[in-house]
């Protein structure tokens, strides 16, 4: 346990919630963020803020239509997206529903 | 200050803002700063009919706080090259945390 220097370096080591996003590098992730909305798409680049670059992505927009009394999803495709971190509440490997 | 050198990579090309009032800015990205501001030339607003407010405007300035999403063309994005400046980020955040 004497070298715990070359930790930053290490990316197998997971110890802040972080290294979690980080695991997720090039892979599909689900983000939920404020505004009742989520995303879905590949992750490419994320940091300390939970900014993000993410591909492929489709937007779920959740939207109440007071005519209906109903609960809408509007769905909306990117290729390429940045997402500006403080909009963002959860990272997720993706759960289909 | 990942994002602020990727945007800076960007510059020159046609982007859509899309803000956190729901508007969206179609424009061609000029200039990033560290807080992630954004300045566009030649704009054009996606719903012009829903939003005729910058219906003169040409040049603007966006505050980097007020953005939600950027779109951009996957074609000029190098996802490898993100994906290793994003490792090397986290683990410069890491050093410097563990630096205590």
């Amino acid at each position: 346990m004497a070298d715990t220097g070359a930790d930053e370096l290490d990316n197998t080591i997971v110890s802040e919630p972080l290294d979690l996003v980080r695991l997720s590098l090039n892979e599909r992730v689900f983000v939920k963020l404020k505004g009742d909305r989520e995303i879905r798409g590949r992750l490419h680049a994320y940091d300390s803020h939970c900014n993000l670059v993410l591909s492929d992505v489709e937007e779920t927009v959740y939207v109440m239509d007071d005519e209906l009394e109903d609960l809408k999803a509007i769905k909306k495709q990117s290729e390429m997206l940045f997402v500006r971190g403080d909009a963002v509440v959860l990272i997720s490997p993706p759960s289909q529903s | 200050m990942l994002f602020f050198s990727f945007f800076k990579t960007l510059i020159d090309e046609q982007v859509i803002v899309e803000l956190k009032n729901d508007m969206s800015i179609r424009g061609t990205l000029k200039s990033v700063d560290q807080f992630l501001n954004i300045k566009l030339d030649n704009i054009s607003v996606v719903d012009e009919v829903k939003y005729p407010h910058l219906s003169a405007v040409k040049n603007v300035f966006i505050r980097g706080s007020v953005v939600r999403y950027v779109h951009l063309p996957a074609a000029v994005v190098d996802t490898t090259l993100l994906e290793d400046a994003t490792r090397k980020e986290a683990a410069a955040q890491a050093s410097k945390m563990g630096g205590r």
